[in-house]
């Protein structure tokens, strides 16, 4: 049965209007507050810690992402924490805010259809983050123009520019997943709870659960714990265990992003390294080859999220 | 489809599951007419609006409004049909007028002739001051008038109105029953649904009582209570004067008087008899201080249709229009 007219009829307008929202929003000026301070601090410790070493780096911008000075962590692992928090600060009460405020069967009863406002609110919120991170990023690189004093080369934009994209679509995950549960759960409380919840669990359980997981399916092998060395099928299984976390992925994307001498995610074989010349930057292309598996998975987890959220937007009851 | 009909649902049915919430249903609203959905709260009132509108799965039966079928036109049905659902919410951050420009740009209006059906709507519902102020500030009844100044804007053809009236103040409801009437005025056709039957009694000229899911009753008001309340007229008067009420009995088509207090009498005849008892009154050289025919009050009939039914709803049987 074909629907009359288009879905996406009204799409702007309500992208437009949620866009509006988020940016005059105080929740939205509270978070980006938080994330511009933290970038600071923790960008201020890596550009102390650069002065310090003298060593010859070819790529001396990328270290402003990843190097930490003690007690803070570095750019990258605080922007991996706040990025989803942000995320799902922005998503958790879109449907059913509209639900509280009884606004929803007064906005469907206008000729668009669900369509356009649930894709209208997912598209309001990766511009809203997309906005905050291209600006921040932007922040980065002329804080270390001035500080560091050496202009970063082209490859070396290229690389950041794509772990900027990559960062987006980080922060999708989570808009996604906040937006899901914004429809499922009728109370924005819930959502918020259950979403941050499951952020939680993902990123900081999961990754000690996989490896406990792992040995129990494939016990260690004692010949190989004799010699000090983790057992290879253990070692596989927990890998792919823990790339079921998108906080994973994003953490391998990055790694191979940002270290250009990365050479591969994982345990390498013996006949990978033969005629590497180890320590030898990649081309910015293989290193995203090597990243792109992790990437697609990010895709594919919003892509699902989104269309999960969608069907049963669709299904769903409109009546308070 | 008759020209003059803009509504015609047949044999409409929405099912949850097992359960039915709206059970073959049938009924026309015609051009201009206030059509009132009437019954306790979950009766099936807002599942048969949402039905209308789309917004909601049809699980059998039809309905077109204006000619078009919700289910596979919602566009064009949501186009030419206003909405206010039942306690209905604004974007408390906007002012009202925003709030309507929203709606205007999602309608797809252009600029200028949203922002001049936006002052004209908001002037007919008499929020002209409160324009720019934000609805955070709004009463219930402000909130109610803006919702009915969004149909307005919309230029619809027809206006579902979900319980206009709950909640609000007798002077809120007054003043709303009001625009309502306006709407009718201008050849708009309203439905309302509402479970207070004495507000919306005094606007509707047709009226379907829901019960459990059915129509239990259609048609006029004084159809409904010659049919239900067994007929007849109720005529009160007080006045004095000797064998008054042997002669009142004496009227052609008075079935009955009765005395309900001093120099008080209740005349129950099948017709309007208010002239010929002020005639005998006036003849006796009697003092009239009181003459008047009771209206069948809507309360009264469902009351008593249902008293008389207990559990036996036969669909039809008592359709008056």
């Amino acid at each position: 049965m074909q629907r009359e007219g288009s879905a996406f009829q009204g799409l702007g307008v309500v992208m437009l209007k949620e866009l509006s929202d988020h940016l005059t929003s105080v929740r939205m000026r509270v978070l980006e507050w938080l994330i511009v301070l933290v970038a600071l601090a923790a960008l201020y410790g890596a550009i102390q810690q650069i002065k310090d070493t003298t060593a010859e780096d070819p790529f001396l911008f990328l270290r402003l992402f990843t190097t930490s000075r003690d007690p803070l962590p570095s750019f990258v692992s605080f922007l991996s924490f706040l990025v989803p928090l942000m995320a799902i600060g922005l998503g958790f009460d879109s449907v059913n805010g509209e639900h509280s405020r009884r606004t929803l069967s007064r906005i469907l009863a206008q000729p668009i259809y669900r369509d356009a406002l649930l894709f209208g609110k997912f598209l309001a919120g990766l511009v809203t983050l997309s906005i905050s991170l291209v600006t921040l990023w932007l922040l980065v690189i002329g804080l270390g123009l001035l500080l560091i004093g050496i202009p970063p080369g082209a490859e070396e934009i290229a690389r950041s520019f794509v772990f900027l994209l990559v960062t987006i679509v980080y922060a999708g995950v989570w808009l996604a997943l906040a937006l899901l549960f914004s429809i499922l759960f009728r109370s924005a409380a819930t959502a918020a709870l259950v979403t941050l919840g499951i952020w939680l669990l993902i990123t900081f359980i999961w990754p000690v659960l996989a490896g406990a997981i792992a040995q129990i399916i494939v016990p260690p092998d004692p010949r190989y714990a004799a010699l000090g060395l983790q057992t290879p099928g253990t070692a596989m299984l927990e890998q792919i265990l823990a790339r079921f976390s998108p906080s994973t992925l994003f953490a391998e994307v990055v790694v191979a992003l940002l270290d250009p001498t990365t050479r591969a995610l994982g345990p390498i074989y013996l006949s990978q390294l033969q005629g590497a010349v180890l320590g030898a930057p990649l081309p910015l292309a293989s290193s995203v080859l090597i990243a792109w598996p992790q990437i697609v998975g990010m895709i594919a987890t919003v892509m699902v999220l989104f269309v999960i959220g969608y069907v049963v937007f669709q299904r769903q009851e409109v009546r308070a | 489809m008759n020209e003059d009909t803009v509504i015609e649902a047949t044999g409409l049915t929405k099912n949850y599951g097992t359960a039915v919430a709206v059970d073959h249903i049938s009924f026309t609203v015609g051009r201009g007419e206030i059509f009132g959905l009437l019954g306790p709260n979950g009766a099936g009132k807002t599942t048969t609006i949402l039905m209308m509108l789309g917004l909601t799965d049809i699980s059998g039966g039809e309905v077109r409004v204006l000619g078009f079928n919700p289910a596979r036109e919602p566009l064009s049905v949501k186009r030419r049909v206003g909405y206010l659902p039942d306690t209905v919410g604004f974007y408390d951050n906007l002012t009202a007028a925003d709030n309507l420009r929203y709606t205007a740009r999602l309608i797809g209006f252009r600029l200028a002739e949203r922002e001049k059906r936006i002052a004209d709507a908001i002037e007919r519902v008499g929020l002209a001051e409160f324009a720019d102020k934000r609805v955070a500030t709004f009463s219930r009844g402000m909130r109610q008038r803006l919702g009915l100044a969004e149909i307005l804007m919309k230029g619809a053809q027809i206006a579902i109105l979900d319980e206009p009236t709950s909640g609000l103040d007798p002077h809120a409801t007054a003043e709303l029953l009001g625009i309502i009437r306006n709407f009718k005025a201008e050849g708009v056709s309203v439905l309302l649904s509402s479970h207070l039957l004495e507000r919306v009694q005094s606007v509707c000229d047709r009226v379907a009582l829901f019960s459990g899911g059915k129509i239990a009753l259609m048609g006029t008001v004084p159809e409904l209570g010659r049919q239900v309340l067994g007929g007849g007229y109720v005529v009160d008067i007080e006045a004095d004067g000797v064998g008054l009420a042997e002669r009142l009995a004496l009227i052609p088509g008075v079935s009955g008087v009765e005395k309900t207090g001093i120099g008080k009498l209740r005349l129950h005849a099948d017709r309007d008899v208010r002239p010929e008892a002020a005639n005998e009154v006036v003849a006796m050289q009697g003092r009239l201080k009181f003459l008047g025919v009771q209206e069948p009050s809507l309360e009264a009939i469902y009351t008593r249709y249902f008293e008389a039914k207990p559990g036996e709803m036969k669909e039809g049987t008592l359709h008056a229009a």
